[in-house]
């Protein structure tokens, strides 16, 4: 990474320390950022005013141990200072009423991933105008990638050489 | 009253009579032969690709393994082809698509299920969107591999067409379907 | 009383105003269609002007992510090669990256030289699966043929390598499975003088063909801004004039250690995208020839789990090239953590983003293919287009349903 890509990363590891709960600078190209969920907005705007205009993955992790469901948005940019830096950005919403706002607006290419969201995981995107089923039959009732939905695996057996 | 010197004389209901007549034109002399060998060199199968083996048959019909010298050709309307090849795994909202597909087909059809996913759900096995498709349509043969090579698929086609060959594929002597 | 005064039997104004619209009808492209692929449109058609098209996906969901939390780290790897299976060496090495930085493994320089090798036939083939597909969406069946029956060659150099045609899990943590069979140079130098001449023959039928050119001129086009905004991503990003590509990141294989340029075109238009696919098959051919010239020698699998093997094991490990599996594979435990790896397909870069909690299987994997990325093209483009542009778009996007739907 040049020299200049690592100070434009630094500066804005400090500028979002005053605004989200967490930042820190995992590796040399990967920025984790952890805000509240009435903050998100503000922060990814800012990340897409600094040159991040487009985000690669938006997932839900759900865990009931802790009754959150943690949505991840990694956004990257195409920039020649700025390629090859992933940033972060993950918030926590309570499992019994997962409701985000919608980034399509900020983000226009998390329109599929968001509705993929919805339809795996179950995350409510206030203000999505076609949060319908993607990749599940349009009949289908719940949410698979959440643990209490279970697919029974069957056992191993292993043979050691030797 | 001058009676015809040899053959059948037909007395008594006639619509009884044609309809015995035409079932045993078509059951018990050459035409049955000769409809059999036609079904066996033209075997369309219908355009309809269902999961990752559609690389392996589309392999199939390319140069190396050629599967046209078989009398294949993917048609695009399934109202004029008789095969109908699952390849690869068959999810729900694709099974929906199939069934009324294989609905659509005029008798007499056939089924070939390619790959380890169409036998019993593969490496998918226990995945909660797959369907298995011995449950749904009658499946004259069975491909394993993941995917088969193309010689395999070709191994299938041959042994379909001895099938029907022999007339192993009617449902009864007597009954209705021929 | 005249006919006017009477009661109107049927009213015809409103008979021809159907509803939904004046003149909007719907129009489904299914799943059974020679042209259209393992998905659905519904198209929105005013005459003959696409108002909307909406892809229906889903119909080769195959739940992955889900399978893959339930079974062990090294089961996965087959697993997540069945989502491109003509592109299988570099969707598997996306994943095999991400679980070398958990497990704090890197892979001697000759592994990572034969990983680039494998990756860059598979670029060939799938590049050449693409071509075929496209011209048969214009009803081109000779060069469909042709670019299968030219695919037949590299896939008989990659099953000399490694043993299949299309599956060929190659890639696993630490290492590769297999070492370079004799005599794969010379093949390999005339399966390249061959293609490079067949590509002239490729441009005359097909690409320069003025019919195909007319159909694919101005058709579809996607600018720079909107390419960069909309995360298109693979040939359709750069042939639109952003020079962006995985695998100048210098993260995996033998990159950062080769020199080549990656091609770019222009105008972002369909044209470009199919001349865009050429170039770089142009460009992975000089890209083995280097890499086979500079291969240095060595141990193919990892020092860390070498050494785990019994002496004799070993010692026919390191004779005979191919590899055995040290039990500890079985049962890998990552540290709890999680890590991020990115990897160029052919069709683009493919992301994946592992969660361990220190158990053997997963806790989760995220993984976003190049086909789900360019799934808002599809959407976009074709839009105030004529009916029979939608399949000149959707065949030089290169979309293929099962990687999109995993």
């Amino acid at each position: 990474m040049g020299e200049k890509a690592n100070v434009l990363i630094d500066s804005l590891v400090k500028e979002l320390a005053s605004l989200a709960e967490k930042v820190e600078r995992a590796r040399e190209d990967l920025v984790v950022v952890e805000v509240s969920p009435d903050k998100l907005v503000q922060i990814a705007s800012l990340l897409r005013d600094r040159g991040f205009d487009h985000v690669a993955s938006v997932e839900g992790i759900d865990r009931p141990k802790e009754e959150v469901i943690e949505v991840v948005y990694q956004a990257e940019s195409y920039d020649e200072n700025l390629r090859g830096v992933i940033i972060e950005l993950k918030t926590k919403v309570p499992r019994d009423k997962p409701e985000l706002d919608t980034l399509i607006d900020v983000w226009p290419n998390a329109f599929y991933m968001e509705r993929e969201t919805w339809d795996l995981v179950g995350v409510v995107f206030r203000g999505h105008p076609e949060l319908k089923r993607l990749l599940m039959p349009p009949d289908w009732e719940g949410h698979p990638l959440r643990k209490d939905f279970v697919v029974k695996e069957e056992g191993i057996f292993v043979e050691l050489e030797g | 009253m001058e009676c015809p010197r040899s053959g059948l004389i037909l007395i008594g209901n006639l619509e009884e009579s044609a309809r015995k007549a035409a079932r045993w034109l078509i059951e018990k002399t050459p035409v049955r032969t000769i409809m059999d060998w036609g079904i066996m060199f033209s075997l369309w199968p219908v355009h309809f690709t269902t999961s990752c083996c559609g690389a392996e048959f589309a392999a199939t019909s390319a140069p190396r393994f050629d599967a046209e010298r078989f009398g294949f050709l993917p048609f695009l309307s399934p109202r004029q082809t008789n095969l109908l090849l699952i390849e690869g795994t068959l999810t729900r909202k694709m099974a929906r698509a199939a069934k009324i597909v294989y609905a659509q087909m005029p008798e007499p059809k056939f089924v070939i299920a390619m790959g380890a996913c169409a036998i019993d759900g593969g490496i998918f096995h226990n995945s909660y969107n797959i369907v298995k498709p011995p449950q749904l349509f009658p499946i004259d043969y069975f491909i394993p591999g993941c995917p088969p090579r193309p010689e395999a698929v070709a191994r299938a086609i041959v042994l379909l067409r001895r099938k029907i060959r022999k007339g192993a594929y009617r449902v009864s002597p007597n009954g209705g379907e021929g | 009383m005249s006919w006017r005064d009477e009661k109107l039997v049927v009213d015809w104004r409103k008979v021809a105003k159907a509803p939904g619209g004046e003149e909007i009808y719907e129009l489904f492209i299914g799943p059974q269609h020679p042209a259209s692929g393992h998905m659905r449109f519904i198209v929105r058609l005013e005459g003959d002007i696409i108002v909307d098209v909406e892809p229906d996906i889903g119909y080769v969901h195959r739940t992955m992510e889900k399978l893959a939390e339930g079974r062990e780290y090294i089961k996965n790897i087959p697993l997540f090669e069945r989502a491109t299976i003509i592109d299988s060496n570099n969707i598997t090495l996306g994943y095999v990256r991400a679980l070398e930085k958990l497990l704090d493994v890197e892979p001697p320089p000759r592994a990572r030289y034969l990983r680039t090798i494998l990756s860059e036939i598979n670029r060939i083939q799938s590049h050449l699966y693409g071509i075929g597909i496209a011209g048969i969406m214009l009803n081109h069946s000779t060069v469909f043929m042709w670019a299968f029956g030219d695919r037949e060659i590299w896939m008989q150099l990659a099953e000399e390598l490694t043993g299949a045609r299309l599956t060929h899990t190659y890639s696993i943590p630490g290492g590769v499975r297999r070492d370079l069979p004799d005599g794969f140079e010379e093949r390999f130098e005339k399966a390249a003088r061959y293609m490079l001449r067949r590509l002239e023959d490729y441009g005359k039928i097909f690409l320069y063909n003025p019919m195909i050119r007319s159909r694919y001129e101005g058709v579809g086009v996607l600018k720079k801004h909107e390419a960069e905004r909309l995360g298109a991503v693979g040939p359709n990003l750069r042939a639109s004039g952003v020079r962006y590509d995985a695998r100048l990141l210098g993260d995996y294989g033998a990159y950062s250690e080769l020199e080549f340029e990656v091609p770019v075109q222009e105008e972002g238009d369909s044209f470009a995208r199919m001349v865009q696919r050429v170039e770089e098959i142009k460009v992975s051919i000089e890209i083995i020839r280097q890499a086979l010239k500079k291969m240095p020698d060595g141990p193919i699998l990892a020092e860390k789990y070498l050494k785990l093997l019994p002496p004799k094991l070993r010692e026919r490990v390191l004779k005979t090239g191919r590899v055995k599996f040290p039990a500890i594979f079985a049962n890998l435990r990552p540290p709890p953590g999680e890590t991020v790896a990115r990897v160029e397909m052919a069709r683009g870069e493919v992301f994946y983003h592992i969660v361990s909690d220190g158990s053997p299987k997963p806790y989760r994997v995220r993984i976003v293919t190049p086909s789900f990325r360019n799934l808002v093209l599809l959407r976009l483009l074709p839009r105030e287009h004529r009916f029979m542009d939608l399949l000149a778009i959707y065949g030089s996007l290169d979309y293929f349903p099962p990687e999109s739907d995993r």
